[in-house]
């Protein structure tokens, strides 16, 4: 089905969301809408379902106006729409959700549920979803959830698929999976809305891309098109897709991790005997797919997660410390989940600032909270860290993803810490926003502290790394530098060593992967860019552990 | 008392949707089932703090006078009989349905707040301080409600269903009781001392809860509403046994008096029996409201309440903030005791508990969760029990007295449904409304 938007303009009070849009679809094409948060391919999309009504502008399907008023006509007009957030009932199975408001049923008003779980199978089977209609959603990993929402939206017949963020709750691999589903469907002769601000991944799958800034179409390219220009247009100045950095300085050793051992939720072992050593000015970046322990080692670190063995902080033993003595020892501590951990959504930026640090001084005498100097501080972060808010006392839930990780990253980064440890520093951020966080982390290196870095973003791990660690399976299982070839990389991730990776990769010269896998020998050689001798650091007073 | 961090709107169905099963559990104990019943009252609990603005619960309180009113008219033979003959003579119908209703509700005005009689009797010589009694009444009916009205709002505020202020206030009547007749004391000092074995007394089970959730995960709201049950039947064997806290030479469940030094004062005597209880309840409720919003323990609480996981991973240690939460609130549940025993009653029997901690949790609710809300809402409580108890004498039970619990059920179920009172008065909803409408939008 052929789906056009023909100037649709939406606004709200002063602000206009959508302006004079124009945006066709062709049947059988993958259309990426690509924009910074904020500019309004939401706003669009909730136009399009029926959410909400646009001031100006049409829709037709294959040439025909159409008035959509609400979800339901979209969804009988054969628009579907998978959301960032699954409406599924977790107690019910697969098949009971995807019928849900549509039930089939036998006479007597009784559910037909083996025509419903027929249904299930064969969409599945036919698009390759691999989705068991009698499992619980709760037992469901979220891309097979998501795999369900779009088993919804084709079981209610729809020919144009909206796909709002979709990958923003994947790991990498339900990504790939997902995208193969997506060229199905396309090959099927639907068409796909793809909504992502991710340049890469709308480099991979778009047949088309148009690119929304400020509620306004700026530009339509193929995916051909470079990743800068491509992020140029979205942001509207040019963007550093990699910051810049100077050569490392590594001086003291500031952390050192000895035969960490972690126990992840259902009692197995999630980091087995991981050690490791960082230095102050250097950046270690630990790469790895999601789940291979990076998630408890940075909680046993922060001793949210009980562990064994030793974890030193320029030489102190701090394994027994509670959280909040780790984060006052001088550990900043930017968490992956920065809704669940890292913010209350529902206080204020001012709270949210100072959410580490309420009851010492300035912010506190004895037990009572100094409100004027939560205010002032706050006041002060917002300006230095560009934190876009009206006003430090607006609920930090209702700012943008890129402006909730300013709020953490300000508030980590202005104590005076020894240790930065970043878990996804930029999960979900636009260009912009990854930018900025870049350069504040590269700003805390130069200034002597010892970062660490977990993400399973390639891309961040070679933008920041100064010296890379591979975990899987809960091992490190070699280091590298970070002029290693991605594909060399990518096979470490699955679990080679940096030897095998080299050979695998059909690299003749082994110089690439400069470290013997061995982990004790890896060890020994931590100052692996110690070429340089270590730079006088106006910190670098601290005893040799 | 308006803080800025719940003055937002939250969106509870998002956040309840959106849970893979990879997500750690937060408390590290695992159980699916778990973690959906903390879910599901995170969720309520925003819905009760931020849900509901204080125009809704003004248009509640009065949406439930208006039902009140015909369940009055029902009950009264005079309307009904002048209803049946709605056709030959409607005006008189009408002027009947008004006259009922407005007369039950202005019997209850003068029994609560002001009897316009006393005024004039003034006038003429009369006592000035009868003016008052209405009011000082509801004062003394309110206190008790307000002080179980702080202790489930303040652990809602870390999080917490405190469903055992019942149990609580058992808890610190029987250490007042036996303080107040069983040691002497100087005057003043007695007083003190029994209102802090009251604190105690209460404290002492909230902290145990706490305790065996900080320790074991085990539910609050399971723990003391089996914990009320506990202090039941422990009281009805302490008011058995001579040997205990009855009264010698009693066969009834009843305590001794307490002694006439620790009971509280009425500030400027009889009349105007503004007691010293209420006094107490509403500076607990100051200390309350400045304990939440600006001191650093109440940061903890509302962290906690908020987001656990949030306040772990910023160093606030979940467990302390339980424990200490749990021991507060059953603190002032005690302290509620205390201002019966040692204010009204003087004497503690089985029936002594009544429904102050149930109707706490009401109180609480109606207040939002918030000190001076549940000052506020302790005293519409207080007014309606003295205002109903006064219309049913006044109207020579043509008004039940009942009906004021009949109006404290709607207000409450008017207050938990802010969708129905936007509906009936035409409100615009202010959040939520996408999300909403896409549920429905699948669901046809």
């Amino acid at each position: 089905m052929k789906l056009e938007l023909r100037g649709i303009t939406k606004r709200f009070g002063g602000l206009v969301a959508n302006d004079q849009i124009d945006l066709v679809v062709q049947p059988g094409e993958i259309r990426a809408l690509l924009g910074e948060n904020g500019a309004g391919k939401t706003t669009l999309m909730n136009v399009l379902y029926g959410l909400m009504q646009p001031d100006q502008g049409e829709i037709l399907l294959d040439d025909k106006p159409v008035h959509i008023r609400s979800p339901k006509d979209a969804i009988s007009a054969g628009i579907g729409m998978v959301h960032q957030h699954f409406m599924l009932v977790p107690v019910f199975t697969v098949a009971e959700n995807v019928t849900l408001g549509v039930e089939r049923v036998r006479g007597l008003g009784l559910l037909d549920r083996r025509r419903t779980r027929r249904d299930v199978h064969e969409l599945s089977e036919r698009f390759g979803l691999q989705v068991d209609p009698d499992a619980y959603i709760e037992d469901l990993p979220v891309g097979v959830q998501q795999r369900v929402e779009i088993i919804k939206a084709l079981l209610r017949d729809a020919s144009v698929l909206v796909l709002d963020e979709p990958t923003a709750v994947l790991t990498p691999n339900e990504t790939l999976d997902l995208f193969r589903i997506m060229r199905e469907l396309r090959d099927g002769g639907r068409s796909i809305i793809f909504i992502s601000h991710k340049l890469k991944e709308v480099q991979t799958i778009a047949d088309n891309i148009t690119i929304i800034r400020r509620g306004k179409v700026v530009g339509e390219r193929p995916p051909s098109t470079t990743g800068s220009e491509l992020a140029a247009l979205m942001v509207g100045r040019s963007v550093q897709l990699r910051v810049s950095k100077d050569e490392a300085r590594p001086a003291q050793v500031r952390l050192e991790v000895r035969d960490l051992t972690v126990h992840d939720d259902r009692g197995g072992m999630a980091v087995s005997g991981v050690s490791f050593q960082v230095r102050g000015g250097e950046i270690l970046g630990i790469a790895g797919v999601q789940g291979n322990g990076q998630t408890e080692l940075c909680e046993a670190l922060m001793g949210l997660r009980p562990s064994t063995g030793s974890v030193l902080l320029e030489g102190h033993d701090i394994g027994d410390a509670s959280t909040r003595d780790r984060l006052r020892a001088g550990i900043g501590y930017i968490p992956e989940d920065r809704q669940e951990d890292g913010l209350v959504g529902a206080f204020s930026v001012a709270d949210n600032l100072v959410l580490d640090v309420y009851d010492r001084p300035p912010y506190a005498s004895g037990i009572a909270l100094n409100l004027g100097a939560i205010r002032a501080a706050a006041d002060r972060l917002v300006s230095d860290y560009d934190v876009r808010t009206t006003s430090v006392l607006t609920t930090v839930g209702t700012l943008s993803g890129g402006n909730q990780q300013k709020v953490i990253v300000a508030r980590e980064l202005s104590r005076d810490n020894k240790l930065l440890l970043a878990s996804q520093p930029t999960r979900g951020l636009d260009v912009g926003s990854i930018e900025f966080v870049h350069k504040q982390i590269v700003a805390q290196r130069d200034r002597g502290l010892a970062v660490v870095i977990v993400s399973s973003e390639l891309d961040e791990i070679y933008a920041l790394s100064d010296r890379i660690a591979v975990m899987y399976e809960g091992r490190i299982v070699g280091y590298c530098q970070p002029d290693i070839p991605e594909a060399e990389l990518g096979l470490m991730m699955a679990g080679a060593t940096a030897g095998e990776a080299a050979h695998a990769a059909g690299q003749t010269d082994g110089s690439q992967a400069t470290h013997d896998p061995d982990l004790d020998e890896a060890l020994e050689l931590p100052g692996a860019l110690d070429t340089k001798p270590p730079a006088a650091e106006p910190q670098a007073q601290e005893p040799e552990p | 008392m308006s803080d800025p961090p719940t003055a937002a709107e939250p969106e509870p169905a998002q956040a309840a949707i959106a849970v893979g099963p990879d997500q750690p559990e937060q408390d590290g104990q695992a159980g699916p089932g778990r973690s959906r019943l903390r879910l599901t009252a995170n969720v309520i609990i925003q819905a009760i703090t931020q849900g509901s603005s204080t125009v809704i619960t003004i248009l509640a309180i009065f949406l439930a006078l208006v039902v009140g009113g015909v369940l009055i008219v029902f009950s009264d033979p005079v309307v009904t009989h002048a209803w049946s003959q709605f056709f030959s003579a409607p005006g008189y119908a009408l002027a009947q349905t008004w006259d009922s209703v407005s007369f039950a509700y202005s019997q209850m005005f003068e029994g609560a707040i002001l009897n316009p009689s006393t005024v004039s009797a003034a006038f003429h010589g009369g006592s000035i301080a009868a003016i008052f009694y209405p009011l000082s009444s509801t004062a003394a009916q309110a206190t008790p409600l307000i002080l179980t009205g702080l202790s489930v709002a303040i652990a809602f505020r870390a999080g917490l269903f405190n469903i055992g202020a019942s149990g609580q206030w058992v808890g610190g009547a029987i250490v007042a009781t036996w303080l107040g007749f069983g040691v002497s004391l100087p005057p003043f000092i007695h007083v003190v001392v029994c209102l802090i074995g009251a604190f105690v007394g209460g404290a002492v089970l909230g902290w145990f809860v706490g305790v065996l959730k900080a320790r074991t995960g085990a539910h609050e709201v399971i723990v003391t509403i089996m914990l009320n049950y506990v202090m039941y039947d422990l009281l009805s064997y302490l008011l058995s046994h001579p040997a205990m806290l009855q009264q010698p030479k009693q066969t009834n469940q009843i305590a001794p008096f307490i002694a006439n030094d620790a009971n509280l004062a009425h500030v400027g005597g009889p009349p105007p029996q503004v007691g010293i209880g209420f006094l107490i309840a509403v500076a607990a409720a100051f200390a309350c409201a400045w304990l939440l919003s600006r001191s650093t323990t109440g940061f903890q609480f509302r962290t906690v309440g908020a987001s656990p996981s949030a306040a772990r991973s910023s160093g606030i240690n979940v467990e302390r903030s339980w424990v200490l939460v749990m021991l507060l609130a059953g603190g002032l549940a005690g302290l509620s005791a205390a201002t019966v025993i040692q204010g009204t009653n003087t004497q503690l029997t089985f029936n002594s508990y009544g429904t102050y901690g149930f109707d706490g949790i009401t109180v609480a609710l109606l207040g939002r969760a918030k000190p001076l809300g549940a000052v506020l809402a302790g005293l519409l409580f207080g007014a309606l029990h003295v205002g109903g108890t006064y219309a049913e004498g006044a109207t020579l039970g043509q008004v039940p007295a009942n009906i004021v619990q009949v109006l404290e059920g709607l207000i409450v179920l008017f207050v938990a449904a802010p969708a129905l009172i936007r509906a009936v008065f035409r409100l615009r909803a202010t959040s939520g409304t996408g999300m909403e409408a896409v549920a429905k939008g699948w669901n046809g």
